[in-house]
C-alpha cells in the first residue's frame, strides 16, 4: 500500500512500527467463529446434561453448527499467518509459556475429542442404518464412518448413551476452555490495556454462549420454515430465556468491566475514552451496546413481561437473534481492531483500512463466514438432524 | 459376561485404536519435523544464534579505519571531532576496508554534511555547537574556513 | 610417542566432556570469516545499551546507519531504532490543574532528520529520544512466541529466528515499546539484533558506530571494566515503561518523566 496512505491515518503520536495494524479482520473472525462454537454446544449440552427436555428438537441441530464452524475455526488464523505454511511447528514445538500455542491442541481436543465423537455416538444408529442401506460411494462413506462395527444392539447403543453422556460432561469445560482460552491470549496481553484484563475470558465466555444460542435459535427457525416444519414454540420460548439470562450476565460481566475502568481512570483511561467516543463510536456505543445488546434484551425480556401472540414472539426471537450475532461481532471487532487504534504511548491513535480483495480483505472474511453454512448443509444431508429411525433395528 | 461386554462396546475399542495410530503419526511427524538442534540453548533453534551472527557488517568500525589512516586519527585526536567515528561522517565503509582499492571513498558534501549536526535546533543540547547557517556562513561552504577533521576556525 | 598421543587425546576427551558438562556454548565459534572472528564465548557477555538523551542532537545518524547494515525497509513504519522528539509544555500558573499532554513526533522515525519546529517556541522543553529494542531480559514477546521463533541468546540478546517465525504477529501486540514490525519481503519479524553480527565479532552496533556525539553506548554487563557500571553509578538511570516489568536492558540517562 501507499505509505502516505496509511501514515494519513495517524492522529497524534503513534511508535512508527505501530501505524500498520498487525491483527486483521481474519482475527475478529476468530474468537466470533470459536465463540459460535462453544456457545452452540453449551446449549446442546443443556438438554444432555441437564435435561432441559424442551430444547430437544435442536440438540442435534446445535451440535451440527458447532461441528461447522469449528472447522472453519482455523482458516482465518491460517490465512492471516506471514508464513502460512510454517502453521506446524505450533504442533511440534509448542512454547509452553506462550498462551497462543496451546490453541491447536485445545483446538484437536474439541474437534475431535469431544464433538466428532459425541456426534458419531448419537448419531451410530443411522449410520449403521445407512452403511447397510444406501448404495454407491455414499454407502461407502457411511461403511467408513460406522469403522466396520454395525453393532446397534440395545446394550451397543446403552452404552453409548452413557459414554456420550460422560462425554457431554467432558465437553462442558472443553467449550469453557476453548473460548475462555481465546479470551486469554487477549486479556493476558499486559502491554495493551484495552486487552490486559483477567474478565477477558470470562466475558469472551459468556459472550460466546449468547452468541451460540442466537444463532441456535435462529437456524432453528430458519431451517423449519425452510423445510415446512412446525415451529416448537416451546423449544424456542426456552432458547429465548437461555439467551436472556446468558446475556443479562455477560452484559452485567461487560458493564463490570467498564465501570471498573472509568473508575480506576488508569494512565490509558484517557486514550481509551477517546477512542470510545470517536473511531470507535460506533461499532462499539451503537452497533455493539445500543443494537446488539440493550436491544435485544429489551425484547427477550418484553416476551418475559408481556403476554405476547405465537407470531409475534417469532418475528422477536428472530430479530434479537440476528442484532444478538450482529452485536456480538461488534463486540470482537472492538476487542480485535479497537486494541490496536491507539498507540501504547497513549500519545495517538491510527487508523484500521480494510482492504477487498486481498488475503486479509473482506472477501476472504465473507467466504469464511458464508462457508459453515454450506458445511452445515453439507452435514444435514450426510447427518440427518431431524428424523430420528427407531432404536431397535440392526 | 466380559465377553458380551467386549462385543457391544467393540466398536468404540476401534476409535481408541484410531486415536492411539494418530498419536503414533503425530509423535512420528514430530520426530522429522522438528528441527536440528531445537532445544539445545533453551525453545528454540540453536543454529539460530549462529545465523544471527554470520551476517557480514556494512560498517567496518572505526578499528579498521586505523589501520591505513592512522594521520587522519592522529589530526582528529586533538580536535572536537576526536570522538566522531570516521563511519558517522563518511558512510559505511566495509567494502573499502576490505579491499580499499575496489571502493573508492567519495568526499562527503560538505555544507550538507556539517548542518546534519550543527543546524540550529531547539530540541537539541544548548551546550551542543550550532548555528543557523544562512546567518553564520551565506552561502560559503563550511570547509572554507573549518577543517572537519579539527574544526577550530582557521 | 604413539603412547602420548593417546593420553592426549584422552585429555582431550575429557576436557570436551567436561566442557559439556560445565554449560551452553562455551566453544562457540562463529561462522563467517574465522581469521577476523575470535572464539566468541556466549556465556561471558551480557549485552545491553546506555543511552545518554542529554547527547543526543537528533541528526538521526543512527537511524541512517541501523537501516544501511540492517537491510531495514525504507519504508516509514518499519524500524528497529528510531529518534522520537519531544515538547513537554510548561505548567500554565493560570491553569496550573490543566492536563500536560507532551507532543511527540517522529517523522519518517527521524531518518531525515528533524526541522526546527519549535524555534519560536518561547516556552516548554524540547528533546530527542532515541528509541530501540530494550532487550528485555524478561521479555513480554519472547514469552508470547508460539513456536520459539523469538529468544533470549544466553548473552542476553532478544534475537528472531526468521526461518522459524510463522509471522503470527502475537509478538508485536505483546512488545509494550513498539519495537516489532513485520518484514514485508519476507512477511516475518524482524526487530533489533543489538548488531549481533557486530558484537560478536567485537565491532560496537552502527546506530553507536555513526552516533557523534557519543549518545549511545554499547555495554555488556558482565565486564567489570565495562564503562556502563560506572554510568549506573554516577546518573540518575531509568528504563521505559518500568511499570512493565520487562527487565529492559537499555539504560536512560537524563530521561524525563514525560516520556513514554
Amino acid at each position: 500500500m501507499d505509505p502516505s496512505a496509511i501514515l494519513h491515518g495517524v492522529q497524534g503520536f503513534m511508535y512508527p512500527n505501530e501505524i500498520e495494524l498487525q491483527w486483521s479482520l481474519l482475527i475478529v473472525l476468530y474468537p466470533y467463529i470459536t465463540g459460535l462454537v462453544a456457545g452452540a454446544f453449551i446449549l446442546a449440552s443443556l438438554e444432555r446434561v441437564i435435561g432441559v427436555e424442551a430444547l430437544k428438537p435442536t440438540y442435534r441441530l446445535a451440535l451440527l453448527s458447532a461441528l461447522a464452524f469449528l472447522l472453519v475455526a482455523p482458516l482465518p488464523l491460517q490465512l492471516h499467518l506471514g508464513r502460512p505454511e510454517r502453521s506446524f511447528e505450533m504442533y511440534f514445538t509448542p512454547h509452553t509459556a506462550s498462551a497462543m500455542a496451546m490453541f491447536g491442541f485445545v483446538y484437536l481436543w474439541y474437534l475431535l475429542g469431544v464433538l466428532l465423537f459425541e456426534i458419531w455416538l448419537d448419531y451410530r444408529p443411522e449410520i449403521v442404518h445407512f452403511a447397510k442401506t444406501k448404495p454407491g460411494i455414499m454407502g461407502t462413506v457411511y461403511k467408513i464412518l460406522a469403522l466396520g462395527s454395525y453393532n446397534v444392539s440395545e446394550r451397543a447403543l446403552w452404552i453409548d448413551d452413557k459414554v456420550g453422556r460422560f462425554v457431554t460432561i467432558l465437553g462442558i469445560p472443553s467449550a469453557f476452555l476453548l473460548h475462555g482460552y481465546v479470551g486469554f491470549i487477549f486479556g493476558s496481553v499486559k502491554a495493551n490495556p484495552w486487552w490486559s484484563s483477567p474478565m477477558m475470558p470470562i466475558v469472551f465466555l459468556f459472550s460466546a454462549m449468547v452468541s451460540g444460542v442466537a444463532l441456535v435459535l435462529l437456524l432453528y427457525m430458519v431451517v423449519s420454515w425452510a423445510k415446512g416444519r412446525v415451529i416448537d414454540m416451546r423449544c424456542v420460548d426456552t432458547m429465548g430465556v437461555i439467551l436472556l439470562v446468558a446475556f443479562i450476565i455477560d452484559f452485567a460481566l461487560e458493564g463490570l468491566d467498564l465501570i471498573h475502568r472509568v473508575y480506576e481512570a488508569d494512565e490509558s483511561f484517557k486514550t481509551l475514552d477517546f477512542l470510545v467516543h470517536t473511531k470507535l463510536y460506533f461499532s462499539h456505543i451503537i452497533v455493539q451496546i445500543v443494537l446488539g445488546t440493550l436491544l435485544p434484551l429489551g425484547l427477550l425480556a418484553l416476551v418475559r413481561l408481556v403476554r405476547i401472540t405465537e407470531a409475534g414472539r417469532k418475528g422477536i426471537y428472530l430479530l434479537s437473534s440476528v442484532l444478538t450475532l450482529v452485536g456480538i461481532f461488534a463486540m470482537r471487532w472492538n476487542v480485535v481492531i479497537g486494541g490496536q487504534l491507539f498507540s501504547k504511548s497513549f500519545l495517538g491513535y491510527t487508523t484500521y483500512k480494510l482492504d477487498f480483495a486481498n488475503r486479509e480483505g473482506l472477501l476472504p472474511s465473507i467466504i469464511l463466514m458464508v462457508l459453515p453454512f454450506f458445511i452445515l448443509w453439507g452435514l444435514f444431508r450426510l447427518l440427518p438432524p431431524f428424523e430420528r429411525p427407531s432404536r431397535t433395528e440392526g | 459376561m466380559l465377553r458380551d461386554l467386549y462385543r457391544d462396546a467393540e466398536h468404540l475399542f476401534r476409535v481408541v485404536l484410531l486415536c492411539v495410530v494418530g498419536v503414533l503419526v503425530f509423535l512420528v511427524a514430530r520426530a522429522v519435523a522438528v528441527p536440528k538442534g531445537f532445544g539445545e540453548y533453551g525453545h528454540y533453534r540453536a543454529p539460530a544464534i549462529r545465523d544471527a551472527a554470520a551476517k557480514t557488517p556494512v560498517f567496518a568500525g572505526q578499528a579498521a579505519c586505523a589501520e591505513c589512516h592512522d594521520d587522519v586519527l592522529a589530526t582528529k585526536a586533538a580536535g572536537a571531532h576526536r570522538g566522531v567515528h570516521c563511519e558517522a561522517c563518511h558512510g559505511p565503509l566495509s567494502a573499502h576496508a576490505a579491499d580499499p582499492s575496489a571502493v573508492e571513498v567519495a568526499l562527503p558534501d560538505g555544507r550538507a554534511l556539517c548542518v546534519t549536526c550543527h543546524e540550529q535546533n531547539a530540541s537539541r543540547p544548548a551546550s551542543f555547537p550550532q548555528v543557523v547557517p544562512s546567518e553564520h556562513a551565506g552561502d560559503d561552504v563550511c570547509t572554507e574556513c573549518h577543517v572537519p577533521h579539527a574544526p577550530s576556525v582557521q | 610417542m604413539d603412547e602420548t598421543r593417546r593420553d592426549l587425546l584422552a585429555t582431550g576427551g575429557k576436557l570436551l566432556i567436561l566442557t559439556g558438562a560445565a554449560g551452553i556454548g562455551l566453544d562457540f565459534v562463529l561462522a563467517g570469516e574465522p581469521e577476523k572472528a575470535p572464539n566468541y564465548d556466549v556465556m561471558k557477555h551480557w549485552w545491553g545499551m546506555a543511552i545518554d538523551i542529554e547527547k543526543c542532537i537528533g541528526c538521526g545518524n543512527c537511524v541512517r546507519a541501523c537501516k544501511a547494515e540492517n537491510d531495514v525497509p525504507k519504508e516509514p513504519f518499519y524500524f528497529r531504532t528510531w529518534v522520537e522528539r519531544y515538547y513537554v509544555p510548561d505548567v500554565d500558573p493560570r491553569e496550573p490543574h490543566a492536563e500536560m499532554q507532551p507532543k511527540v513526533d517522529s517523522p519518517n522515525g527521524g531518518y531525515d532528520g528533524f526541522d526546527d519546529v519549535y524555534r519560536h517556541e518561547k516556552s516548554g522543553k524540547t528533546f530527542f529520544v532515541p528509541k530501540m529494542c530494550n532487550q528485555c531480559a524478561h521479555s513480554p514477546c519472547v514469552q508470547v512466541c508460539p513456536v520459539g521463533a523469538t529468544f533470549e541468546s544466553p548473552d542476553g540478546v532478544v534475537l528472531v529466528d526468521k526461518s522459524y517465525c510463522l509471522g503470527c504477529r502475537y509478538c508485536v501486540q505483546a512488545c509494550p515499546y513498539g519495537c516489532r514490525f513485520i518484514d514485508p519481503r519476507t512477511h516475518t519479524v524482524d526487530k533489533c539484533t543489538l548488531c549481533y553480527h557486530r558484537i560478536t565479532k567485537g565491532l560496537t552496533t552502527a546506530c553507536c558506530e555513526a552516533c557523534p556525539t557519543g549518545a549511545r553506548m554499547l555495554v555488556d554487563l558482565k565486564n567489570p571494566d565495562d564503562p556502563i557500571h560506572e554510568f549506573l553509578r554516577s546518573n540518575k538511570v531509568q528504563i521505559l515503561k518500568p511499570q512493565m516489568a520487562t527487565g529492559a536492558k537499555v539504560y536512560y540517562n537524563g530521561l524525563d518523566g514525560s516520556v513514554r
